[in-house]
């Protein structure tokens, strides 16, 4: 019984398709597919979105939304009506087609990243040898979509935002490809999931996570930072940052326009969520093995909630960070570190088994971290300024 | 250690996010129009004519000296003197404003027209729900509009307006002193001339008895 | 040559032309992003999914953003004034674009071994890929590491000389 409520959807799908002849089953299976990820992801987007207002609220001792509908659940319907009828304004001067152009790109490809996510046991819509490449190949289209954004506007500042946001976006790209390489690396496989399940296996109870060895834990944090940094969430969100720049490169944006482009940026917060809980979390695979019985997407969407939660919290707590610091510490600090992470994965495997090797691992791990922090802040003095002249 | 601060933030970040659902400090909010911070009892807003007793007309304060429309900044005040006179708290004839409009779209609190007033006249409300779907016309006030009780004036603001009833009763005890010494010497005056063919050599008596 | 083929073709072909033919340059660049997309999608037919994700990859994430961020830096969006987007030797222009296609084909023509079989499509799997690059094909491997480190070490070298000598004046 566990079982169907576990492969439900999966049974559902082969029950409705059962329907049709042999030769339309297959494409009639990844359109129920298709349907399924379009209408489960831009829900999950109305919850993060209402979850990232109320949560907001509440760390900066104030509540959330709270008047349409019990504790302000309908928000989003209310966001979406808001949206859809306000007038849509398009400047004189503006590139008419590729201001039309860019967040239907920018939504279409946040919705292709979502094909190759495994859900759920035997739940993945494409399963590709070569799925993870996919997954980035979608996500390098996006930062096209965002010059396209700014450009098209004809307006310094879009343009200034959607340059900072390219760049931005580009230089963190490579620790996020490094640190999934790692993965990839110990598992030996592109495929999301061959590495959903090799992570699905328990020793003593203890499930086989990649967060959970020293260069998965080293991998997950430099994955989380440049995935902060890819969606342009806080505190790397200074392409969008409203005290700086109005809005960045969506400013000219209004009405159901702006609606995909809110859309597209919290479709890549949930995408990128997913991807770093396939490659760190153990996907759909229960914490611990007494726990299997429950059904395997509900442990997905959970981890991938639970992403989001933590995204918001770091969102709600750190100020942003000035593009040159930005871009420092992606260049200088993080990419050393995915190299470094590579090779001690590499000790890791050949080490053999043990705990020595978990010594060793963590070890590097944590010297040259620390050591690189503090050369890092050598220069700088915290403490109690002095002003040379106004005293 | 790099990123110490960060976790520091993030343990805060999550107290506040707890304590919100627990605590009052955490969670300040004040959930208006259900709930309302009292007024400080300083606070203006915009003026108001004084009148004391039951009747607007007959107790109004106001004796349409104009100093107030003459001192107010942005000039919101239009004052017309009435034709006939009416008696004041203290039982002089004065005349009073036919017309005391303020167009409160103007007027910038500044309480100006509170400070020089002589009388005590206008004095200023601390009520802020004044939206008006009417652009122009609801937001000048007349007279009539203008008109609060003192009973008023001492619930919104109780210290002052004891402080000013205090002063006001003063004066007219001052005045009616005044009054009964006058009418004392007129009664004795009166009294005197028919005294005075018998009492001539006593005419300092009076003036030694101020 | 299927149905999906030629469509593909057509808009890689549709692509290229308005990369060349469009007045507006960032407008030429997005058309080039497209005739990537429509390379891309060719290899995905073919089955060889490491080159076609690694063609979206490359190309349309980095290369066009490349193309574009030349193009805004250097100010040449400006529609040109005479309006001739054909230069005056377009001759000499179509004599040479005729040539090196005639080499190209004549080349691909001579490599081909007769009629592709279906079934004998070869699965050049990544894993396949990753032992050959590992494994026979190392050095060259190790000397385009070697020549993009270069690229990477002059490109930071020639904008640290720019910006030196910005300062000095």
């Amino acid at each position: 019984m566990l079982d169907k409520a576990d492969q439900l959807f999966v049974l559902l799908k082969d029950w409705l398709v059962g329907y049709l002849p042999g030769g339309w089953q297959q494409p009639a299976g990844v359109v129920l597919g298709v349907i399924g990820i379009v209408a489960v992801y831009p829900t999950l987007f109305a919850t993060a979105v209402l979850m990232e207002r109320k949560g907001l609220g509440r760390m900066q001792n104030r509540l959330g939304p709270n008047r349409v509908g019990p504790f302000g659940i309908l928000q989003p319907i209310a966001d979406a009506i808001k949206s859809l009828t306000k007038e849509d304004i398009v400047p004189l001067n503006a590139d008419a087609m590729v201001h039309f152009l860019a967040p239907v790109v920018l939504v279409v490809v946040a919705f292709m990243g979502f094909a190759v996510l495994p859900v759920g046991r035997n739940m993945v819509l494409v399963d590709m040898d070569a799925s993870l490449l996919f997954y980035f190949a979608m996500g390098a289209s996006t930062e096209l979509s965002i010059f396209m954004a700014g450009w098209s506007s004809r307006n310094k500042y879009s343009l200034l935002g959607a340059m900072r946001a390219v760049a931005q976006m580009i230089s963190y790209e490579v620790p996020l490809l490094l640190s999934s390489v790692t993965i990839v690396m110990m598992t030996g496989s592109l495929s999301l999931v061959k590495i959903v399940d090799a992570q699905n296996q328990y020793t003593w109870g203890l499930p086989h996570w990649y967060i959970f060895t020293p260069w998965g834990c080293a991998a997950f944090v430099m994955y989380a930072i440049a995935a902060t940094a890819e969606t342009n969430r806080s505190p790397f969100d200074l392409p969008e940052g409203e005290s700086e720049l109005v809005a960045g490169y969506f400013t000219e944006y209004s009405g159901f326009k702006f609606a995909l482009f809110f859309l597209g940026e919290y479709l890549g917060m949930l995408s990128i969520s997913g991807l770093g809980t396939t490659l760190f979390l153990g996907g759909w695979s229960a914490p611990f093995a007494f726990l299997a019985w429950v059904p395997s997407w509900i442990w997905f969407f959970s981890k991938v909630m639970l992403s989001i939660v933590v995204l918001i919290w770091v969102r709600g707590t750190l100020p942003r960070l000035r593009q040159d610091q930005l871009m420092n510490f992606a260049w200088k600090f993080v990419l050393p570190m995915t190299l470094l992470n590579l090779m001690v994965a590499a000790v890791w495997r050949f080490m053999g088994e043990g705990l020595l090797r978990w010594i060793v691992c963590s070890a590097i791990l944590v010297v040259v971290f620390v050591a690189a922090g503090r050369a890092g802040m050598g220069r700088k003095h915290f403490g109690p300024r002095s002003y040379r002249y106004a005293d | 250690m790099l990123g110490e601060g960060i976790l520091k933030g993030l343990a805060e970040t999550a107290k506040n996010f707890a304590g919100s659902y627990v605590s009052a400090e955490r969670l300040t909010t004040v959930q208006y129009p259900e709930q309302r911070i009292p007024t400080a009892e300083a606070a203006r807003v915009f003026p108001f004519l004084v009148y004391d007793g039951t009747d607007w007309e007959a107790g109004m304060r106001c004796v349409a000296c104009q100093i107030c429309e003459k001192e107010c900044p942005p000039k919101c005040i239009y004052i017309e003197k009435s034709k006939d006179k009416k008696p004041d708290y203290v039982g002089k004839m004065q005349i009073y404003p036919a017309r005391f409009d303020i167009d409160i779209s103007v007027c910038m609190s500044c309480q100006i027209c509170v400070e020089v007033c002589p009388f005590e006249a206008i004095k200023m409300d601390t009520d802020f729900e004044l939206s008006t779907t009417d652009r122009f016309g609801g937001l000048l006030y007349d007279r009539k509009e203008l008109a609060r009780s003192n009973e008023y004036y001492h619930k919104i603001h109780p210290t002052e307006a004891a402080e000013v009833d205090a002063r006001l009763a003063e004066e007219k005890a001052k005045v009616e002193a005044k009054a009964k010494a006058a009418a004392e010497a007129a009664a004795a005056k009166a009294a005197a001339p028919q005294g005075a063919k018998a009492a001539a050599p006593a005419p300092g008596k009076p003036g030694a008895g101020e | 040559m299927s149905f999906v083929f030629w469509l593909i073709a057509a808009l890689t072909v549709a692509g290229g032309l308005a990369a060349v033919l469009l007045k507006n340059l960032v407008h030429c660049a997005l058309a080039l992003t497209i005739a990537f997309l429509g390379l891309a999608l060719l290899f995905l037919q073919l089955d060889a999914q490491f080159a076609g994700f690694a063609q979206i990859l490359v190309y349309v994430g980095a290369v066009a953003i490349l193309v574009v961020f030349a193009i805004l830096l250097t100010r040449s969006s400006e529609i040109p004034k005479d309006g001739g987007i054909f230069s005056r030797t377009w001759v000499t222009g179509l004599v040479i674009a005729a040539a090196v296609f005639a080499m190209l084909g004549w080349a691909v023509l001579q490599s081909v071994p007769g009629l592709p079989h279906e079934s004998a499509a070869p699965a050049a799997s990544v894993q396949q890929i990753g032992w050959a690059l590992m494994g026979r094909y190392v050095l060259p491997l190790e000397i385009v590491a070697l020549l993009l480190t270069a690229a990477l070490i002059g490109a930071v070298i020639v904008a640290m000389h720019e910006k030196e000598g910005a300062k000095e004046r």
